[in-house]
């Protein structure tokens, strides 16, 4: 008499993708092991904390920020204007998000002793060209609306 | 059932597909940015594998920074002299490809997140695995480009030195990338050509009226690289275009005016050099050869031996350079003729007055120092040393990273190293 196959609680998958993860994993842990050689709990921490929050804070942020202007717009009736300040918005805070250590002056000391060059630009150039952003926005803007009123004067 | 805040019935759960209302996202929009990460990444990693070479770390400890690297180490060669702006290609295109690509990253890793919430949380062990990796890679993708984006602002907040933190996360990064790639590419490049409907888990069931299309979305992303891009580029240029990195650490003015008003990697200040240590008087080079032939050196004893010209670049690791200086000062093999190496000039060890510092010394190879273009350098532009830049010597040698050009030089030990 047969005995019934048991099922597995958890199907194996494909045994090509199996064997490319597991020498995957095998070529981590070789490096892995020495990049935790030293502070092995604040590099795993990093290592795991960036992750976890690039994807369970700083992604919700921005995406709340944006439906927060997105509904700030339709409020106002003017929803397809949100692009004119998500995009300028976006570029500014992108700026900061990678040059912050040096617009925010953090190491300011350091980098002004080692250089020779001085730190304190970083923080009126970031909004200058944060004013140029939303300002070109708007000349942009207008110029779009300008457009459309002649081009449905036009029409009429 | 009650449907509370987290069940995967409910629409205010991220577990649940009704949460993720972009019509954005889609397979077509991650395919687009997948393949422009993996031709980008792919250049990061193979430049970043190039600049570890560049550093000779198999000649001496001293160039070490990964002692432990084992088997990572297995294509690295001798690093060359020609063409003498190598590395400064080399990084330029590292460090600013790196944050042009930071919104492509960026956007890739929006494009996906619905994923993280798929439910159930595996459907094989292959998936498992497969979401296991997926850490490793995003965590590793982010480790790498956060270490990075810190360390050229001098911003050494990290658990860690740079350069094992960097290079072995590196490679776990890497491990992680080459099976998503092998996994992901053929359907990336599948829903390129169409050759599929937009029936993706990735497509939101009940979408949000667009505000933009995905063209837009891309364009939107690529205006963000150009704008990085734009005020990055120019630290690897002198005069009005380094000007134009308005962001980046070594753009703007340079330091000083003068024919020695270039970009400075560390002042004297910085580095500890006193200028009781390098007035006329108290500074000697010392210089050790075979079986142990020693000679000391004032400046003026140096000034007095056949003097060469060489133009070459300072470029750095962090991703700045200039353009070429122009140098003078004594051959390095005439240095080594001087200690009794002739016709056979061998490694060198350098040591710098500097206290202080990853790299206060440093090995060059033999090719290096038999280079003619390889100084040790007494002027630069036509005038002394700045204390900034080295004086009262330093070395200059072609294609060489920034930090092995040791300045404030003050031994030299010729030998097999």
């Amino acid at each position: 008499m047969r005995r019934p196959v048991r099922r597995p609680a958890l199907p194996l998958g494909s045994p090509l993708q199996l064997l490319l993860l597991l020498s995957s994993f095998a070529l981590a842990g070789y490096a892995g092991v020495r990049l935790l050689e030293g502070d092995w709990f604040g590099v795993a921490l990093w290592f795991v904390g960036a992750a976890i929050l690039h994807d369970l804070v700083l992604l919700p942020l921005y995406g709340s920020a944006d439906q927060a202007l997105l509904r700030g717009c339709q409020a106002a009736g003017r929803r397809r204007w949100v692009s004119y300040v998500r995009v300028p918005a976006a570029f500014s805070l992108l700026l900061l998000l990678v040059w912050f250590p040096l617009i925010g002056g953090r190491v300011a000391d350091r980098y002004a002793l080692a250089t020779g060059l001085s730190a304190d630009g970083f923080l009126a150039r970031w909004l200058l060209i944060t004013a140029v952003l939303f300002g070109g926005s708007a000349v942009v803007l207008v110029l779009r609306l300008r457009q459309s009123r002649r081009a449905s004067k036009e029409h009429a | 059932m009650a449907r509370t805040p987290l069940s995967p019935s409910s629409p205010f759960s991220p577990f649940s597909p009704a949460f993720w209302r972009s019509p954005l996202r889609g397979p077509w929009l991650t395919s687009v940015l997948g393949v422009v990460l993996l031709g980008g990444i792919t250049v990061l990693f193979l430049t970043g594998l190039v600049s570890y070479a560049a550093y000779n770390p198999n000649l001496s400890p001293v160039n070490d920074k990964t002692p432990d690297k084992g088997i990572l180490g297995f294509y690295l060669f001798s690093w060359p002299t020609s063409p003498h702006w190598l590395y400064r290609l080399n990084q330029g295109v590292h460090v600013t490809l790196g944050i042009t690509l930071i919104p492509v990253l960026l956007a890739k890793l929006w494009s996906v997140v619905p994923k993280l919430f798929t439910l159930p949380p595996a459907r094989s062990l292959a998936h498992a695995l497969e979401r296991i990796s997926l850490l490793l890679l995003v965590g590793g993708a982010l480790f790498e480009f956060v270490t990075g984006v810190l360390n050229v602002q001098l911003d050494y907040v990290f658990p860690g030195s740079f350069y094992p933190l960097h290079f072995y996360g590196a490679w776990v990064f890497f491990a992680a990338f080459v099976v998503h790639a092998v996994l992901k590419t053929p359907m990336a490049l599948r829903n390129l050509r169409r050759l599929r409907e937009e029936s993706s888990e990735l497509v939101s069931p009940n979408p949000a009226e667009p505000t933009v299309s995905r063209r837009g979305a891309l364009w939107f992303v690529g205006g963000g690289s150009l704008l990085l891009f734009g005020t990055t580029v120019g630290q690897n240029f002198d005069g009005p275009l380094r000007r134009t990195a308005l962001l980046a650490p070594h753009g703007g003015a340079e330091p000083g005016s003068g024919p020695a008003a270039f970009q400075i990697n560390k002042t004297a200040a910085y580095a500890g050099i006193r200028e009781a240590d390098t007035n006329e008087e108290a500074w000697r080079l010392v210089v050790v050869g075979r079986d142990g032939r020693t000679a000391r050196l004032s400046r003026a004893d140096l000034l007095a031996m056949p003097l060469h010209s060489a133009a070459l670049p300072i470029a750095c690791v962090e991703g700045w350079s200039t353009s070429d200086q122009w140098w003078r000062g004594v051959r390095l093999r005439d240095l080594a003729a001087l200690v009794g190496y002739d016709a056979d000039p061998p490694d060198v060890l350098v040591e710098s007055l500097q206290r202080r510092g990853a790299f206060r010394r440093a090995a060059l190879r033999a090719n290096q120092v038999a280079d003619s273009r390889s100084l040790l350098a007494l002027f630069v532009n036509g005038e002394d040393l700045t204390p900034d830049h080295g004086y009262p010597a330093r070395i200059i040698v072609p294609a060489a990273p920034g930090v092995l050009n040791t300045k404030w030089v003050a031994r030299m030990t010729f030998g097999d190293l």
